[in-house]
């Protein structure tokens, strides 16, 4: 294949990360707040109580403000595996395109009906089924999520397809395969229930500005009630399925895992660092300790990895360079072997044009043998396999700090809530406000996890980055760049103006 | 049965489900064309916003199939989502740009302190309807004139043409379907509107609208008349019987005799089109966007079928004739295809819940009420 000039690569990076993370903004409160407009129209339902109505009404209209932008920037990446990323989507579009139309046939369209309802039927359709509708939004909502993931975790852990030589691509061999991979399980409990968090903390954040505020005091109790019970219990399970997916990850991504624990040396029964600043500038390879100073809990990475006082957790050295004891080969024999694959290949393809049948057979034994490695023929030294690891350890160290928290301020919201003690205790409201950005940010640095631990591969093992994007021209992806950016950063400022506007304006008065 | 059936038929069945897709969003794109319409018939604000109202129930139905139809193009047939996306890149990426301006521009427009007024998210509308229906229809252009690509042996795409897919829109028949598309949504949408407005009371609204959609739809017919007098006289793209693409004397022409059904389609597609206008346009009826919507449906689907079938390469390539993608190479592995046809089994049962919320909420026309929601856009 041709190689493609890493200068454009980076920029088609640095344009789908603008995007995704920018998309991401708008997703966990979409994801979260949708089940508790759910959750409040129940009440109203069941109570028949108009100030529940109200309640509903006034969360519903910050859902919409937040749904529009996020739906307006969700069709870019639609659209953008195949603009910046084409020789990806023919590689592997037998397989990932079939979660995106899913997405659409299952998911998109149970939003898109239902929101209207939502929105507008309220003296249109019956109590019932209006009602209806804003689960479905919720259901919707969350289905999206499931197979986008679904997509997304199969990039992580490539499963239920094969190499097909004739086309030099690959091919979807089981469906269920791909949507059940552990990944996908782990990966979409664990994103909705930190998005339902989100959403939790964005409630939580609004009423308690408005305790603080003296106004709307019986919503903003009623409301951060009912948040703190869905928060709590989903910053449970955010722990939870987020210690699913690091155990996950230690068997499908192995260089993820070190990285995000800054483990460059593995043994057996290892230690999990709890606190820790890593050496600046240290490199694989260097022989510098890898933190200036750290704080470690006894063979907590052993537990977490593999669920065993004296497993075995590869570090970033061991696995680049290979470790004999523990049956581990290094990366420089997979790149050899991948090279050869390369070449194979490519002489069964010239084999089969020239009309060559035996030469072609030949050359596809040859291929078959080191076919596995294929993708590590394109890297150049063994050191190209390691993310970066400072960015992927921080981001990870970050997001358990928060989750951990957030699990104790759920709890104390609840106390105060049900003690009926919240107005007076300022402190706890301040922290309310504040937990959501905090919570908000840990979302996001759970992406770089998961996606800059991912590095430098587009598919693991399979496709390097560097082979997977669209030969254009850093020009014009530089140009789009700078398109996205400067109309994402106005679209966002209107956003927030509107939001901070109805958020002062309040629930309708009665 | 799914599972027995072969890949050509399958291949087939994916390119009828794509068009159907595809001419689905041509129908819906109703709502384009009443963003157009915005502020040629409403004369006030409270014109204005019964219209945006009005469509502001159905834009999102529009824009999910745009993704739709995305999606199910990747699934059924990843290379040319590789090729077009990848190398017709600035049509596309323009064409998204109009989306995701339009899709916050209802919610946001009549918010308070929403940064760029209201007059900009109309004009967001307005370029969404014009600029973005424009640059799809020279897309979908490209279908029968080609364009600038080559593929390698490995598939990777490379364009060879500076504009990278902008050079669609400066072919005359690529533009010329364009501004068809324009102004068929314009007709579009004055159907919709005289249907789910409730215009007691604004007799000279209702007038406005209705002579729109006649106007619209002779403005249509230059633009109607040379794409079908160019797809009755150009050379097109031809599969020869040793799989070679070459041109061909009057292929499109020749595909339409080939599948007679397909010429039924066309002629029913624009006879009802026709009958649509003459309800709106003439006479009292509300009814128009039925026949209006069923027509374009069929006149779609008859343009992808022309595009597709009959030996014929859907996406082919000016640049290197051989690049070119057709149905039958462009298409997922049989598993995937099959594996796709049992989901594709759920599509009846979206449109249903679709049609009975559609009809459930439109059971009450738009009117003086709806505008007094503090959530009426
Ligand atoms: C875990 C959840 C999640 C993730 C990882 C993504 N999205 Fe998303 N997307 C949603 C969850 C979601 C949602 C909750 O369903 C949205 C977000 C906000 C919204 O209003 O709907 C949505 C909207 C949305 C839309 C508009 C849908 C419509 O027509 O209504 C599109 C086309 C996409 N997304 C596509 C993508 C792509 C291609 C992604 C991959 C990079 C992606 N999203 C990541
Ligand atoms: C919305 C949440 C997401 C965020 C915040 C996110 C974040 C990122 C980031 C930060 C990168 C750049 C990594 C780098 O280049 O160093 C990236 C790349 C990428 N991500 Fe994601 N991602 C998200 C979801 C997804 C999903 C759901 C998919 C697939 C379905 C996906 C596919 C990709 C691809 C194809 C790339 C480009 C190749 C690469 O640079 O690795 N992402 N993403
Ligand atoms: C409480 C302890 C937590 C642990 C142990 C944890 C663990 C993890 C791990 C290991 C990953 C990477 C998964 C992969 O790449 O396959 C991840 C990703 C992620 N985390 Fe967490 N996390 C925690 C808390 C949180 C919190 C509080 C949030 C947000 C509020 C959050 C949001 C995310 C997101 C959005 C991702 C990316 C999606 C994914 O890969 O699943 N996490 N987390």
């Amino acid at each position: 294949m041709g190689e493609l000039d890493l200068g454009m690569v980076n920029w088609a990076r640095a344009q789908f990360t603008l995007t995704a993370m920018y998309h991401w903004l708008f997703v966990p409160i979409t994801l979260g707040l949708s089940f508790l407009c759910a959750f409040f129209e129940t009440i109203y339902v069941r109570t028949g109580k108009e100030e529940w109505k109200r309640l509903t009404k006034f969360w519903m209209t910050l859902f919409g403000i937040n749904f529009a932008i996020g739906v307006a920037t969700g069709i870019i990446l639609e659209f953008e595996f195949g603009t910046n990323w084409s020789n990806y989507s023919w590689m592997v579009g037998d397989i990932f395109g079939a979660p995106l139309a899913i997405e659409g046939i299952f998911a998109f369209f149970i939003e898109a009906t239902f929101f209207a309802v939502m929105f507008f039927g309220w003296e249109r359709t019956s109590k019932g089924f209006h009602l209806f509708s804003t689960w479905m939004v919720a259901i919707g909502s969350n289905l999206s999520a499931l197979w986008i993931l679904v997509a997304n975790s199969w990039m992580q852990y490539p499963v239920g397809m094969v190499f097909n030589p004739d086309s030099a691509r690959f091919e979807m061999q089981n469906i269920w395969e791909v949507i059940l991979s552990p990944v996908a399980v782990a990966k979409f409990t664990h994103t909705t229930s930190s998005s339902f968090v989100v959403g939790a903390l964005f409630v939580i954040a609004v009423s308690s500005y408005y305790l603080l505020k003296k106004r709307h005091i019986d919503m903003a109790k009623k409301s951060i009630l009912v948040a703190s019970v869905f928060g709590l219990l989903s910053g449970l399970f955010t722990a939870f399925t987020g210690d699913e997916s690091a155990f996950v990850n230690a068997s499908t991504q192995p260089m993820k895992l070190a990285a995000y624990e800054g483990l460059y040396k593995g043994s057996r029964g290892a230690d999990i660092v709890a606190f820790g600043m890593l050496t600046p500038g240290k490199k694989t390879g260097d022989g510098q300790e890898p933190f200036a100073f750290e704080i470690s809990i006894p063979r907590g990475l052993a537990l977490l990895a593999t669920r065993e006082w004296n497993g075995y957790v590869p570090g970033i050295e061991d696995l680049v360079y290979g470790n004999s004891a523990e049956g581990l080969v290094g990366a420089a024999d997979k790149i050899e072997r991948g090279k050869k694959a390369i070449a194979d290949l490519a002489a069964y393809k010239a084999a089969r044009k020239a009309g060559d049948d035996a030469a072609g057979k030949a050359a596809l034994e040859r291929f078959n043998v080191n076919k596995d490695y294929l993708g590590y023929g394109y890297m150049t030294r063994p050191e190209e396999i390691v993310p970066p690891v400072a960015s992927t350890y921080y981001s990870f160290h970050y997001m358990v700090y928060v989750g951990t928290f957030i699990i104790f301020l759920m709890l104390f919201f609840l106390k105060a809530g049900l003690s009926d003690r919240l107005p007076e205790n300022r402190l706890l409201l301040r922290l309310g406000v504040a937990s959501f950005f905090l919570a908000y940010l840990a979302s996001e640095m759970g992406w770089v996890v998961a996606e800059v631990g991912r590095q430098p591969w587009a598919i693991q093992d399979m496709l390097p980055v560097k082979m997977a994007a669209t030969n254009i021209g850093s020009g014009h992806v530089q140009g789009t760049f700078l398109l996205f950016f400067i109309l994402f950063a106005v679209l966002l400022l209107a956003e927030i103006k509107i939001m901070l506007k109805q958020i002062k304006i309040g629930p309708e008065v009665a | 049965m799914i599972g027995k059936l072969d890949i050509t038929t399958l291949q087939q069945l994916w390119w009828i489900l794509c068009s159907v897709v595809g001419s689905l969003f041509l129908f819906l794109n109703f709502v384009q064309g009443g963003q157009t319409l915005l502020w040629q018939v409403a004369k006030d604000d409270r014109e204005k916003s019964l219209i945006i109202n009005s469509l502001g129930r159905k834009w999102e139905l529009t824009f999910t199939t745009l993704v739709l139809f995305g999606g199910a193009l990747f699934a059924a047939f990843p290379k040319f989502y590789a090729t077009s996306f990848g190398g017709a890149y600035w049509v596309w990426i323009l064409i998204l740009f109009t989306f995701i301006v339009q899709a916050v521009s209802y919610e946001y427009r009549k918010k308070p302190n929403n940064l760029l007024g209201e007059k900009t998210y109309e004009l967001f509308l307005f370029v969404n309807g014009s600029v973005g229906i424009l640059l799809i229809g020279a897309a979908v252009g490209t279908f029968f004139t080609g364009s600038n690509f080559t593929l390698n042996a490995y598939n990777q795409v490379a364009w060879t043409h500076p504009l990278r897919g902008l050079e669609a829109a400066f072919s005359l028949f690529n533009l010329s379907l364009g501004l068809f598309l324009v102004f068929n949504a314009r007709v579009l949408g004055a159907m919709y509107l005289v249907n789910n407005i409730d215009f007691k009371g604004l007799p000279q609204f209702e007038a406005r609208v209705r002579r729109s959609c006649l106007s619209s739809f002779l403005l249509s017919l230059p633009f109607l008349l040379y794409v079908v007098v160019g797809l009755v006289f150009f050379d097109g793209f031809g599969v020869g019987k040793d799989g070679a693409v070459a041109m061909v004397a009057g292929k499109y022409l020749g595909n339409l005799l080939a599948m007679p059904l397909v010429l039924v389609l066309l002629l029913a597609g624009l006879f009802l089109v026709i009958l649509g206008v003459t309800r709106t346009g003439l006479a009292k009826s509300t009814t128009g966007i039925w026949f209006g919507g069923l027509g374009t449906v069929l006149v779609g689907l008859a343009v992808f079928f022309t595009a597709g079938f009959n030996d014929t390469p859907f996406y082919p390539s000016k640049a290197d004739l051989q690049s070119s993608l057709t149905i039958y190479n462009a298409s997922s592995s049989h598993y995937t295809l099959t594996a796709m046809t049992y989901v594709a089994l759920a599509i009846p049962f979206v449109l249903a819940y679709i049609a009975y919320v559609w009809r459930l909420m439109d059971a009450r026309k738009i009117d003086e009420r709806d505008l007094a929601d503090k959530k009426a856009y």
